[in-house]
């Protein structure tokens, strides 16, 4: 497998810049000669798609919504981070790029989170200029939060739906393209193969959700932007469409899956409710801005909130890391949760959360205020929990959210299939071991706006340039595979729906696979997921037909993938003997119950390759050099 | 708490649909809308039975994919929710609740609750953005804009796309979502440069794609999810007298 990271060499201030200058261009005129399959329409497919038929290409756009507003990252909240220093407290690219690769705990490649750090800020002006309203200030410049993992305010917010606005900032961008014709739409249109011409990915096969049709389309090269595979766990906080396949199938076809163990456990959930629980909502992290995180002192204290005294109250992390308080990253902040719970000093009706507490903030700021800070995820909480969070403190409980593993790339964001290139949460590249909050929207329209433009020109450029048509052999096969599919699970006739074995490989996956993870709970992890896949291939029922519309089918296909994906992970982790950001091994903690890591043996990301059904796949590795950031304990203390 | 349930079953475009009855039971109160219907549809699945189809993706009320008239109502009896943000402590125990999709011209059925909105996206293709390519951006503070304003735009852009107001209005006319977006970039500076044009082609595309004209009942403003005002209609209609008188 071939994994040069292709990385410039020079100065990293001075990498992208020189590279850019050294990346083949296509000429103008050429560029509508190439057809560019995008598929998925959330931020980083969508200002992708927008940009490169800007430039001329000949775009094609997917995804399985019934339109590309809808994409998952229209729910993002909390904001987007950039290094504007507009706030004059000391921030720069320099800074960003440090606080991310800290963040991540070292386990993501410098030169790409520069680039990231450097695009940030063109990012926030591309936006503004596209009519997004972010918040402002009365001098009606743009406004400012902080997020978790960091000590400047550089996160930019339009009140709690700033992906929503970011998102309907691309769409339109995409929706001036394809009213102008130059690309041409898809929804309700699911990916379900990649197809590879002489070793490149030249087509994918797709199926119409709507009238169940099969079908290829042939292009000069692929990207995927299908976002992240957090629904592996069943209950997480992404949408309920989101799902692994179109990596899946990819990494089947040869493309590198590098850290899929690497998932973010978010602190600030809704606690699970009841089991006919079917996604968890996420509170956004910026109310860890005002909120203060505590439980009662002493274990088992069922009081309600506001009968607990001053004193009997442990705000745990304003106690354990006081420089960062409340603003300690997500994997810590995760786990902080976690251990109160296991002491026994968890909140609510299942002992499963922690309060996130307003009531210093509403004395300080007034209810107003908080209100125009927070008003719709007050609301949104009210709605859920039936509880007013004005007046008693939030229950709060971590919550899967989001997956830094993904499809492997380059610095090109090409994968290691020559033409398949993979953006956003879809790929692994910037946030290591653990992202920081308001960096995934960054990051999805760094890639799409801003990079992603500059080199595929440059792969374009000196491929070979022969047009491939889906009447190939190659093309029809995977058809056929596709369509086989399809007939399998319509002909099962058993008796269980794909979400209830959705729903048990979540357990599972959460139980040995979740916020802490030893070596005896993954093996026991992979003895039952194949169990569990066994039964799903034999005892799955999909009622209806394929020629349709056929949500359970659609999730069928889902569940499949994932009940194969799951294993990986698991292997993932059990190889990984060292905690780090969002993966932490009990066994190795520090006195303090840190993630240790162990950058000796494992400063580097891991890739699989399949090897074919029913063989374990390889690992392989990319080593990490850390030239500017000095490997060091993370302290947030 | 049990439930009689009369949901719209219509297996395809072609077939003319109807009313079917689904008992359901022992529901927690807890439960969103759409879980419980989740929970119907698992025990449907169980019998070989094909489930209900209805669009639906983020529940958390921000993704604009569930639709569906619940009593009558689009998103149900809650001002300012979603279908899946209703919850079941709304219903009482032994309630009979319709369930059906959305009804209008603009929007023909594909499925059950599902049914074919592409005529919204349509509408902002032909007009419902900012022509700025990427790259092209100055600083984002060269361009200061008043908090009034931004918030005002805020307020317009918040709309989900859902089709609630379509779907509550008695001749299925798009003028609020129309509205919102025309407001939206109409509020703010970079929005000013094809504010004429945007309002012509938006309302022109809205024509075409076969939605009713706007008598003011103001029942869209009523079922919007986003509680997004009619005030924006209002501002739409001065913006298009003005840009049809040509300045
Ligand atoms: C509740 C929530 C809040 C968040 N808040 C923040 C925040 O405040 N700040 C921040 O930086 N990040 C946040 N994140 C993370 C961030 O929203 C996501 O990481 C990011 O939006 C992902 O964007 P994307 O473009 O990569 O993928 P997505 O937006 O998930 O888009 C994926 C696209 O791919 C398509 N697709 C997927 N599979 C297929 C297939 N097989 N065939 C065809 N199409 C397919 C989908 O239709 C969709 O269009 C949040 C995430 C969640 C869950
Ligand atoms: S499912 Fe997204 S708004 Fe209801």
């Amino acid at each position: 497998m071939n994994l040069d990271a292709k990385i410039p060499s020079g100065p990293i201030a001075e990498k992208w810049d020189k590279h850019r200058f050294n990346l083949k261009v296509v000429n103008p005129a050429n560029k509508r000669k190439y057809k560019v399959l995008v598929v998925g329409s959330g931020l980083a497919g969508a200002s992708a798609a927008a940009s490169l038929a800007e430039l001329g290409y000949d775009v094609d756009c997917f995804c399985f919504q019934d339109s590309p507003r809808r994409a998952h990252s229209i729910a993002a909240q909390g904001g987007i981070n950039a290094a504007k220093n507009y706030q004059n407290d000391g921030d720069s690219i320099y800074r960003l790029f440090y606080d991310t690769v800290k963040g991540g705990d070292y386990r993501a490649r410098e030169a790409n989170v520069y680039r990231l750090a450097q695009v940030s800020n063109n990012i926030i002006d591309q936006c503004v200029a596209q009519g997004v309203p972010f918040a402002r200030d009365y001098g009606g410049l743009l406004a400012n939060r902080s997020f978790g993992g960091a000590q400047v305010s550089r996160t930019f917010y339009a009140r709690g739906q700033t992906g929503q606005q970011l998102l309907l900032g691309a769409y339109s961008a995409l929706s001036r393209q394809i009213g102008a014709g130059k690309v041409k739409m898809h929804a309700r249109t699911e990916m379900l193969d990649l197809v590879l011409v002489d070793g490149h990915a030249r087509g994918i096969v797709t199926r119409n959700l709507v009238s169940g049709k099969i079908q290829s389309w042939a292009g000069d090269a692929v990207i995927l932007a299908t976002g992240g595979y957090g629904n592996v766990f069943y209950l997480s906080t992404n949408a309920k469409g989101c799902n692994v396949t179109a990596a899946y199938r990819a990494y089947k076809r040869g493309a590198g899956f590098a850290n899929p163990c690497f998932t973010q456990i978010h602190p600030t959930c809704i606690p699970v409710s009841g089991d006919y629980q079917s996604k968890l909502t996420l509170m956004s992290e910026s109310l860890r801005n005002d909120g203060r995180v505590w439980v009662p002192a002493e274990g088992g204290d069922k009081r309600a909130a506001g009968d607990i005294s001053e004193a009997e109250r442990d705000y745990y992390l304003e106690r354990r890391y006081p420089s960062f308080g409340n603003l300690v990253p997500r994997d810590v902040a995760s786990r902080a949760a976690k251990k109160a719970c296991d002491e026994g000093r968890g909140v609510g009706e299942t002992g499963l959360g922690v309060y996130l507490d307003f009531a210093d903030a509403i004395n300080r700021l007034g209810e107003d205020q908080v209100r125009a800070r927070y008003g719709n995820l007050f609301h949104m909480y009210e709605k859920i929990t039936g509880e007013n969070p004005y007046q008693v403190p939030m229950r709060i409980y971590p919550a899967v959210h989001y997956t830094m593993g993904g499809l492997w790339v380059d610095y090109n964001l090409m994968s290691n299939v020559p033409g398949l290139h993979v953006l956003g949460e879809a790929n692994f590249s910037d946030h290591g071991a653990n992202r920081l909050g308001a960096s995934a929207l960054m990051q999805g329209l760094a890639d799409g706006y801003f990079v992603i433009p500059y080199t595929i020109g440059d792969y374009l450029a000196t491929s070979s340039g022969d047009k491939v048509s889906t009447e190939q052999q190659e093309f029809k096969d995977a058809e056929a595979q596709a369509n086989q599919q399809v007939d399998k699970f319509l002909s099962i006739g058993g008796k269980r729906s794909p979400d209830s074995f959705h729903k048990e490989l979540g357990k599972i996956m959460w139980e040995y696979c979740g916020m802490a993870r030893n070596e005896a709970g993954l093996k026991t992890a992979l003895e039952k997921i194949p169990a569990l896949r066994e039964e799903f291939w034999e005892n799955l029922s999909v009622p209806g037909s394929g020629a349709d519309f056929n949500t359970t089918l659609e999730k069928a296909g889902r569940v499949a993938d994932f009940l194969e994906f799951g294993e990986m992970m698991c292997n993932d982790a059990l190889l990984r003997t060292e905690s780090c950001g969002g993966h932490f091994r009990e066994e190795y903690q520090s006195e303090e119950g840190e993630a240790l890591r162990d950058d000796e043996n494992f400063c580097h990301g891991a890739i699989w390759e399949y090897s074919g059904a029913g063989n374990a796949p390889t690992r392989h590795r990319e080593e990490l050099e850390f030239e500017y950031v000095k490997l060091t304990q993370r302290s947030y203390k | 708490m049990n439930l009689t349930l009369k949901v719209w079953r219509q297996s395809g475009p072609q077939d003319k649909g109807k009313i079917v009855d689904y008992a359901v039971k022992d529901i927690n109160s807890h439960m969103s809308f759409l879980e419980m219907l989740d929970v119907l549809n698992e025990e449907l699945i169980a019998k070989g039975e094909e489930p209900i189809a209805f669009d639906h993706d983020c529940r958390e009320g921000i993704c604009g994919s569930c639709s569906m008239m619940i009593d009558g109502i689009p998103h149900g009896p809650d001002r300012g929710t979603t279908a899946c943000q209703l919850h079941m402590r709304r219903f009482k125990d032994g309630d009979v609740v319709y369930v059906e999709p959305w009804q209008a011209k603009a929007f023909p059925v594909i499925k059950d609750l599902v049914v074919d909105r592409s005529a919204f996206d349509r509408i902002i293709q032909s007009g419902g953005f900012v022509s700025i390519n990427t790259g092209n951006a100055q600083d984002a503070n060269a361009l200061p804009v008043n908090k009034d304003s931004a918030e005002a735009a805020f307020d317009a852009a918040a709309c989900i796309g859902c089709g609630a107001c379509v779907a509550a209005c008695p001749n299925a006319s798009a003028m609020l979502f129309v509205a919102a977006k025309v407001s939206h970039l109409g509020k703010l500076p970079q929005g000013q440069p094809e504010r004429a044009k945007r309002v012509q082609s938006m309302v022109s595309t809205m024509d075409t794609e076969g939605f009713g004209s706007c008598t003011n009942t103001f029942e869209c403003e009523a079922a919007c999810p986003k509680e997004i005002s009619v005030t924006n209609i209002a501002q739409m209609n001065r913006d298009y007298m003005q840009s049809s008188l040509g300045d």
